[in-house]
């Protein structure tokens, strides 16, 4: 059969096109490891002169990155928390319902993320300064929680409408009233869809610049931070180890994420 | 024993609210969209069209104030040469960006979608996802390091004796520059790498959903595989494209932190309004400038709604 052998093999000129754009995804953040240790200081020579475990210990003792860095996740924790009420009311609100100008609200929901981050920025910077709101930990938050609605939205809707109305039905017939099947039918249900959406606006907030330059004021995210770095490096020693703590509190909560997913998915598809 | 008592009344009420909300799914149907369409409504929406509203503001050239009379000044400061040269030069380095990933996505999607199974599948998502989500900034900080001139690309080039290569390069006109790194190859380099995934894994899922046999019948209709490809894979792969197209356009047209830190003095749109809100304080040409990628992704998703990408999402 062809199609069976054309399934198993592929064509070498599609295997190596296939890995060499998987390499030109991965091989610069290998490349960002190998740099926070190296011992050259001044510049980004390669191959490094030597490796060093120095820096770590440099960084550790740096005050103002731990400032940055716990503001940063106090900022994710704020708007993730918003946004996870906000985006999992809208999604019980969209799941299965029809009405006129849902396309709208569903669009609406979506612009955050669709449009470029730029323009929510600005907007909000000159809203506040209309408003006359000085910058503070909420100017931020105010920002992020509105892009990180669109995240738990998408996560929750999906697994919402994978619920089978029969169940809710059956809760009812047996006697639970709205509120009783929400807590024990449809909550248990969602809940893996909610912790994922969640776990991800958090990654997308704690990394977030381009909005955090509009709504920030003098404070310093750990992205801003980074930011101040790129365009003047006068510590790139320093640089090359927040780079890589950024790596792991972005990388923690993915890989989680799509742990509970493939769980989740798999435990759906056995039922 | 009374605080059982007392939770009779409780639960007797919750059931009555219950049933009020069953019997009206208006009423909670708007309950629910209540708090998040209020949010996005005041802190977006109402933010967006002040925003839209200032553009028509101008400002007055000898005391820097914001004047409130309504004029399309501001539009008319856009057509400026040094304004329109930006706009056009933001929408031919989007329009690039999105055909080179476009080229470096189709193998890598075409791959997951119909020689990939089981743990290798797995493999490859994750290998598309990791690299979406981790740090855009610090994405962009290792293209410093490679592109730096004591970096690893020169390194290679002159291992592998490429220097000519390298030169040749950076000699070609518009595109080239003294180095990589203060040059649109760079900064075009550094777009592609960054919006990659988004390109990815929309087509993949497109796909994914067409069926073997449709290419089993074309090719026991005698057509080629290059054919097969030309005639029926590609044209069912392109809603993925343009459902990708429209990350990797809309996110080149507003950046304005990768032609910062990579690429020559000469501005993107994302830089302008970066500047005209901040330092110029000039908020309506700013506003005016931010109606452009407003328009243009307006009309694309509209286009691409034609095309059908929105199910490729």
């Amino acid at each position: 059969m062809r199609s069976e052998a054309g399934l198993r093999r592929a064509p070498r000129g599609l295997v190596a096109a296939a890995i060499a754009g998987l390499a030109f995804l991965h091989a610069p953040l290998a490349l960002i490891l190998l740099y926070a240790f190296s011992t050259e200081d001044a510049s980004y020579q390669f191959p490094p002169p030597g490796l060093t475990l120095r820096w770590f210990a440099v960084a550790w003792q740096r005050q103002d990155i731990w400032d940055a860095l716990a503001l940063s996740l106090r900022v994710a924790a704020l708007s993730t928390l918003i946004a996870l009420a906000l985006g999992s009311l809208a999604a019980a609100a969209m799941a299965r319902t029809r009405f006129f100008g849902r396309e709208s609200i569903a669009l609406l929901i979506l612009l955050p993320i669709a449009l470029p981050g730029i323009l929510t920025g600005i907007s909000l910077r000159s809203a506040f300064n209309l408003a006359n709101l000085p910058f503070s930990v909420w100017t931020i938050v105010l920002g992020h929680a509105t892009f990180c609605i669109a995240i738990v939205y998408n996560n929750a809707v999906a697994r919402l409408r994978r619920l089978p109305a029969s169940w809710i039905e059956a809760a009812m017939d047996l006697g639970a009233d709205g509120f009783q099947t929400f807590r024990y039918v449809v909550l248990p249900n969602v809940s893996t869809a909610l912790l994922v959406g969640a776990l991800l606006a958090f990654a997308l907030s704690f990394d977030e610049v381009i909005v955090t330059t509009f709504t920030a004021g003098q404070q310093t995210t750990l992205p801003i931070w980074m930011l101040s770095e790129l365009v003047r490096p006068r510590q790139r020693p320093v640089t090359n180890v927040v780079a890589i703590i950024v790596i792991a509190v972005t990388f923690a909560p993915l890989v989680v994420a799509q742990w509970l997913t493939r769980r989740s998915e798999s435990a759906g598809s056995a039922r | 024993m009374a605080g059982a008592i007392r939770a009779v009344p409780r639960a007797r009420a919750l059931r009555a609210a219950s049933t009020a909300l069953w019997l009206r799914p208006r009423l909670l149907l708007a309950l629910l969209l209540l708090p998040p369409l209020l949010w996005l409504g005041v802190v977006y929406l109402g933010a967006m069209l002040a925003l839209l509203l200032q553009s028509l503001f101008s400002i007055d050239e000898f005391t820097g104030m914001v004047d409130r009379t309504l004029t399309l000044r501001s539009y008319a400061e856009l057509l400026r040469p040094a304004h329109v040269d930006i706009l056009i030069r933001t929408a031919a380095m989007a329009a690039a960006v999105t055909l080179a990933c476009a080229a470096i996505a189709l193998p890598i999607a075409y791959y997951m979608a119909r020689y990939a199974t089981g743990r290798s599948k797995a493999i490859f998502y994750l290998a598309v996802m990791l690299p979406l989500w981790s740090s855009y900034l610090v994405r962009v900080y290792a293209w410093k390091l490679i592109l730096a001139k004591e970096g690893i690309l020169t390194w290679l080039a002159a291992t592998l004796g490429l220097e000519r290569a390298l030169e040749a390069l950076l000699s070609l006109p518009v595109v080239g520059g003294t180095a990589l790194s203060v040059s649109y190859l760079g900064t075009f380099t550094v777009f592609v790498y960054v919006w990659l995934p988004f390109m990815i894994l929309p087509i993949q899922a497109a796909l994914e959903r067409v069926p073997q046999s449709v290419i089993d019948a074309s090719a026991d209709l005698g057509a080629p595989p290059p054919r097969s490809f030309r005639h029926v894979i590609l044209p069912l792969a392109l809603p993925g494209v343009v459902a990708g197209s429209i990350f990797t356009f809309s996110l080149t047209l507003g950046d304005y932190i990768i032609p910062q830190i990579v690429g020559s003095s000469r501005l993107f749109l994302g830089q302008a309004v970066y500047i005209q809100q901040g330092t110029a304080g000039n908020i309506p040409l700013a506003a005016a400038f931010c109606v452009v990628p407003i328009a243009v992704m307006a009309v694309y998703l509209s286009a691409a709604k034609k095309l059908g990408a929105f199910d490729a999402l």
